[in-house]
């Protein structure tokens, strides 16, 4: 039991009637990390003292009767490629093993504003490349719900730290589905916002055209609140949508009611595990009866999403890399011969090998001679998939189906096989290439394992992802269950 | 698409990193695998597809050319492995 299993709104009440300081909150969640980070390891870095001087402002803030931000005094963590001023950001790479970032991501300043309290930094596979957090340069994650299994990736430690209950929610970042695929694996909420709704200011880029920041948080309800305190328009940020920001938590009706669901049968396909499968159709029955109507559509592309990600996501890595050289930050090799030399050791000794394959891959992709036959052609087919979704939202309201094939594998499983491992993408990579939002929610168990129900939307309509998740979840007793730790 | 030990040692150098021998096998064939997956695209017609960049209409967005704060020169150098009189230090460029 951690005072976090409340819930947002009785922390609120119960801060408001002084039976509680926002000092209790951040103590009891630097206690609960000191005891379970032990077993998972989510943390890179933990920002006591700074976390206490921000609760003490706040207990001063309450106390003096002033407006309370829409986070007020909950505990957060930040996953460790969203910079932090004067806090150790690493992207879990041994490169930036000594870096102090001198600004905040805008994502940041917005938490602060919204009166939440940054707890510390989050593991990840380094620079979000990788699926199981096995490709941290520091030590991998393990799953809150057995500890030989892997969290998911590369938002592991955000979406472990949630599940464990040692924070009351994390920022995470997905490309091709690192919210999404460890919060399915970890049992709890993760949503990927649209393309553009929130600023990339300050987080370390991996594929720019790809990235989106979003929470994780244990229930549908709070991924609202998060969301609606970081999203928005930032003139940092040249690719951030111009868009209003409409009210996400009084879209939670409760009321589905003639919603229009698709299920892909390229999502319910072989490669997925049966048990998967039937949780989910349990999940989609459940959403019938809750008045939805669904209907098994084709998303014709699918098969071609993953090989287009790897040359897109890798291309515009080694672009992205580039800056990673040894001159400004980070790490410098020792006693190199010239320039060259410097550049060439200093990227060698910081980098992983999964690392090192993407930039390669992607150089390969981008070299002269090859740039048509597999960077364009990429392109083309991302033109391909995002007509897919285009063509199946003129009909329906969101797209339903897995999270990921199966639930989280063994530690060092499927370390030998890139291949294999990218393949826990390919239900949530063709979605980042459309850009759209989705959302995983726990929607079952597997040998004892939790499973994610992926619910998919149109552009900008995170309203409605929002509210048939919230209403799934108000009729399930899923996201109740807390793995012993 | 099979990647050669050479080519692996031609792409390491364009993205200025050192591939140690023991390494370039391993490459080789990790990266031949993916190339050779991504060979999957290849069943399909994109001649009159265009390509997306994007995923939104962007167009290049202009602000108002006024002077803002940017950061102090000594919070800039912080990170720098070495720095000298206010700039980056590397080794020299030219003999």
């Amino acid at each position: 039991m951690t005072l976090f299993d409340l819930g947002l709104r009785e922390i609120h009440n119960r801060l408001h009637a002084g039976e509680l300081s926002v000092t209790e909150l951040v103590k009891d969640s630097l206690q609960k990390v000191g005891e379970r980070d032990e077993k998972v390891k989510a943390f890179l870095t933990v920002d006591e003292e700074g976390a206490l001087a921000s609760a003490a402002k706040l207990d001063e803030k309450l106390a003096a009767g002033e407006e309370r931000g829409l986070l007020f005094g909950l505990p957060a963590g930040i996953k460790d490629n969203i910079v932090t001023e004067g806090l150790r950001t690493t992207c879990a790479s041994q490169f930036l093993r000594n870096f102090d970032p001198v600004y905040d991501a805008t994502v940041v300043k917005k938490l602060r504003a919204a009166d939440s309290v940054t707890i510390g930094k989050l593991n990840m596979d380094e620079f979000a490349m990788g699926g199981s957090n096995e490709n941290s340069s520091f030590y991998p994650v393990r799953n809150p719900w057995n500890p030989d299994r892997v969290p998911g990736g590369s938002s592991g430690g955000s979406a472990a730290a949630v599940a464990a209950g040692e924070v009351y929610f994390t920022l995470g970042s997905d490309t091709g589905g690192s919210i999404r695929q460890p919060a399915s694996y970890c049992g709890v909420v993760g949503l990927k916002p649209t393309y553009g709704l929130v600023s990339r200011f300050g987080l370390v880029a991996f594929a720019s055209s790809l990235d989106q920041i979003g929470p994780v948080t244990r229930t549908v309800e709070d991924s609202a609140y998060v969301l609606q305190a970081i999203a928005g328009h930032d003139d940092r940020d040249s690719t951030s949508a111009n868009v209003d920001v409409p009210d996400y938590v009084s879209a939670l009706t409760g009321d589905i009611k003639g919603l229009r669901i698709a299920v892909p049968k390229e999502y319910m396909g072989e490669g997925v595990d049966p048990q998967v499968k039937e949780s989910v159709m349990a999940a989609i029955r459940q959403l019938e009866s809750l008045g939805a109507t669904w209907e098994e559509v084709s998303l014709p592309h699918t098969e071609y999403a993953l090989a287009a990600y790897y040359l897109l996501s890798s291309s515009e890595a080694s672009s992205n890399l580039a800056r990673f050289d040894g001159v400004r930050y980070g790490v410098r090799a020792d006693n190199p011969d010239n320039l060259l030399d410097l550049y060439l050791k200093s990227r060698s000794e910081g980098f992983g090998d999964e690392v090192k394959r993407r930039i390669m891959l992607g150089t390969y992709a981008l070299s002269s001679g090859y740039y048509d036959a597999y960077y364009l052609k990429a392109q083309k087919v991302r033109t391909l998939i995002k007509q897919d979704f285009d063509r199946v939202f003129e009909k329906f309201d969101v797209i339903v189906g897995p999270t990921a094939p199966t639930t989280a594998f063994a530690i060092g499983s499927q370390t030998d096989d890139p291949l294999t491992m990218y393949l826990n993408d390919i239900l949530t990579i063709p979605v980042s290439l459309a850009g759209v939002p989705a959302i995983s929610i726990p929607c079952g168990f597997a040998d004892d394992m939790p499973v994610g129900l992926q619910i998919i939307g149109k552009p900008f309509d995170e309203q409605t992802v929002l509210r048939v998740s919230h209403a799934f979840e108000q009729s399930t007793d899923h996201h109740k269950r807390r793995p012993q730790i | 698409m099979k990647i050669t030990v050479e080519q692996v040692e031609h792409v390491a150098k364009l993205a200025r990193l050192n591939v140690q021998d023991d390494e370039k096998e391993m490459f080789a064939e990790q990266l031949s695998a993916i190339l050779q997956y991504a060979e999957k695209l290849n069943e399909l017609d994109t001649d009159n597809v265009e390509p997306t960049t994007h995923v939104l209409p962007l167009h290049s967005v202009m602000r108002e050319d006024n002077v803002r704060e940017s950061l102090p020169i000594e919070r800039v150098l912080q990170n720098a492995p070495e720095d000298e009189d206010g700039q980056f230090r590397v080794p020299a460029v030219l003999e």
